[in-house]
């Protein structure tokens, strides 16, 4: 079997942007969530996590068009970005690392949430009558004991980027060199004859990638934890 | 004033109504479970938030709610040592003791490092992580990481009540240190007579939210009244005592008071150091005439002083022994057979093995003034 294409490559390298930038945006933004849906009491919580998780559960083709009427050019939110900021998500590689990062967030904000809940805030306390501002509180109590969480939400926020399709199709369609990420572009050579080959090509870049980042992850959150709790 | 506390505060269906002020160097918070030692605590450190409260530390005032004070936790100054010790299980002991040091300005750092470690005998463990040390030795750190905060006063919570009685008896030397030179006011939250017998200066006892009694420990303690919660039997009197020779022979030692000389088993002490003694009120028995003929060894002489009401059947005859004072629990019948009363000079018996071993502590000379009221 040959090595890949230039086309193949652009689309590894384009796949490992648009899941390296949603995964890093969707960060702080799912740390945030995480804390106001497992510490917060406030109306309109429970609508919140429903919203949060609506990606889990909706057709990813349903959220994709969502994206298009909201985010595309005519689109309330993506007119008033593009007017102000100049920030334009329709039919670029910024709308597939959006789609991805909607995908990914609730996997991201419910791995974060279940470490919080399993942080004793006992120590937060005791944190406090040592003279900690509780935003110190956070920074070097709450934060390195949730680390692990955070991994692994990270990776699961990555993994799922690289593997999404339905929602990206369809927000962003499959253009070469902006918006083809690999799954669509497996998906474009099982429409054309001849194309088995490029389709195995890239699936297993694809597998390769997945199980690195599935290793490195274990290698982090074992690291973590050990500092946790050993 | 040490500490000034007025607190009403209703959670659920407990209602505390509590208010003392205590000027002790180690000021007792004693009482059964659920009698509000642990919320006064908190309140203090600003852990809970009372209904209604006054509540002052050094004459700084930490709450008031008729003034809307309510001075955030990490800006009290309140140190407090946990039940569970509650070490930072992310970092090593150095830095959880050196945690408190990241918000204190350096101007404000009087706690010596090395004299904490020192003083805790805790240097061994300083590259070591929490999760590795044995439970007496956690809560040492957690009593160092606490005083190198620099507070102005210690709150300690039960932080012995994880123990076995071999760590508690570990621990307990630390923290008369702690009293003696520590310079640090603390507040022990604790439900062992015992335990406040050998420690405190001052107690409060608390009962089902109120204050039923506070006041110097000497003073407290001979009251036997209130601890009725943790069976009668716990008055007794606490005098202190100076070693004066062990006998090797029989293993014995024998101190010597201002009521006159005890035999006690043989104790580690060296010649010439100062105690603090418990003489439980129910193993001491009254003799109208110097006693002949009886095993026990102790025979003090002395005044009943008053005689106070403890059961249905039984008095506590308050005796004045050389200046010591010893109370006794004997029956009413005796009281009326014998003709006590007050002024009547007595023997007080106590037998060599009803010292309570761990209510004997070491007590610094300041604290044994402290004592008498």
């Amino acid at each position: 079997m040959e090595g890949l294409s230039p086309e193949e490559w652009t689309a590894v390298r384009l796949s490992l942007k648009v899941a390296f930038v949603a995964m890093a945006a969707s960060l702080i933004p799912g740390i945030a969530i995480a804390f106001l849906l497992e510490r917060g009491r406030f109306w309109g919580r429970q609508a919140l996590d429903v919203l949060v998780h609506l990606p889990l559960v909706l057709p990813p083709v349903v959220v994709g068009w969502f994206l298009l009427i909201g985010f595309g050019r005519r689109g309330p939110i993506g007119a008033f970005l593009a007017e102000q900021f100049g920030i334009v998500f329709s039919f670029r590689w910024t709308g597939a690392a959006l789609a991805c990062a909607i995908m990914g967030f609730p996997l991201l904000v419910r791995a974060i949430r279940l470490s919080i809940a399993s942080v004793d805030r006992k120590l937060e306390d005791a944190a406090g009558t040592l003279g900690a501002h509780p935003a110190w509180v956070f920074g070097v109590v709450t934060l390195p004991l949730i680390l692990p969480g955070i991994i692994a939400g990270m990776v699961l926020s990555f993994a799922k980027a690289m593997g999404e399709f339905g929602a990206t199709i369809t927000f962003v369609s499959s253009i070469p060199g902006e918006t083809q990420t690999i799954p669509s572009a497996i998906y474009a050579y099982t429409q054309v004859p001849g194309g088995e080959g490029g389709a195995m090509r890239l699936t297993l870049v694809s597998i390769v990638i997945s199980i690195g980042a599935l290793w490195l992850s274990e290698w982090l959150a074992r690291r973590a934890r050990r500092r946790v709790h050993a | 004033m040490i500490l000034d506390v007025d607190i009403r505060h209703q959670q659920g269906a407990f209602a505390l109504h509590a208010r003392f002020q205590s000027d002790g160097k180690l000021t007792a918070l004693f009482g059964p479970s659920g009698s509000g030692k642990t919320t006064i605590v908190n309140a203090v450190s600003g852990l809970v938030q009372p209904d209604h409260a006054r509540i002052a530390v050094q004459g700084r005032v930490l709450v008031d709610t008729k003034k809307s004070i309510d001075v955030p936790k990490h800006r009290r100054r309140i140190g407090y040592v946990f039940q569970e010790g509650r070490l930072f299980p992310h970092l090593s002991v150095r830095h959880n003791l050196l945690f408190g040091r990241w918000f204190t300005q350096r101007n404000e750092r009087k706690a010596g490092f090395d004299h904490v470690v020192e003083l805790l005998g805790i240097g061994h463990l300083l590259d070591r992580r929490p999760s590795t040390l044995s439970g007496g030795e956690k809560q040492r750190v957690a009593i160092g990481r606490a005083l190198l905060a620099d507070p102005q006063l210690l709150l300690m919570d039960e932080p012995l009540a994880s123990l076995d009685d071999a760590r508690k008896s570990e621990i307990y030397p630390y923290i008369e240190r702690l009293r003696d030179q520590g310079g640090v006011p603390i507040v022990l939250v604790s439900h062992s007579v015992a335990e406040i017998a050998r420690l405190a200066t001052s107690v409060v006892v608390l009962s089902e939210g109120r204050v039923v009694a506070s006041g110097p420990a000497a003073e407290v303690l001979r009251h036997t009244n209130f601890f009725e919660q943790g069976g009668l039997t716990e008055a007794g009197a606490l005098i202190e005592a100076r070693v004066l020779r062990h006998d090797e022979r029989y293993e014995l030692t024998e101190l010597q008071a201002r009521a006159g000389t005890l035999s006690v088993p043989r104790l580690p002490h060296p010649v010439g150091t100062s105690l603090r003694v418990r003489l439980r009120a129910r193993d001491i028995i009254l003799s109208l005439r110097a006693p002949e003929g009886l095993s026990a060894l102790n025979v003090l002489p002395g005044f009943i002083s008053s005689i106070d009401e403890a059961g249905r059947a039984s008095v506590d005859v308050q005796l004045d022994c050389g200046g010591d004072p010893v109370v006794a629990r004997v029956t009413r019948r005796s009281v009326e057979e014998l003709g006590l009363k007050s002024g009547l000079a007595v023997h007080a018996i106590i037998k060599s093995i009803a010292f309570d071993p761990e209510a004997l502590g070491v007590a610094g000379q300041k604290n044994i003034r402290n004592l008498r009221p």
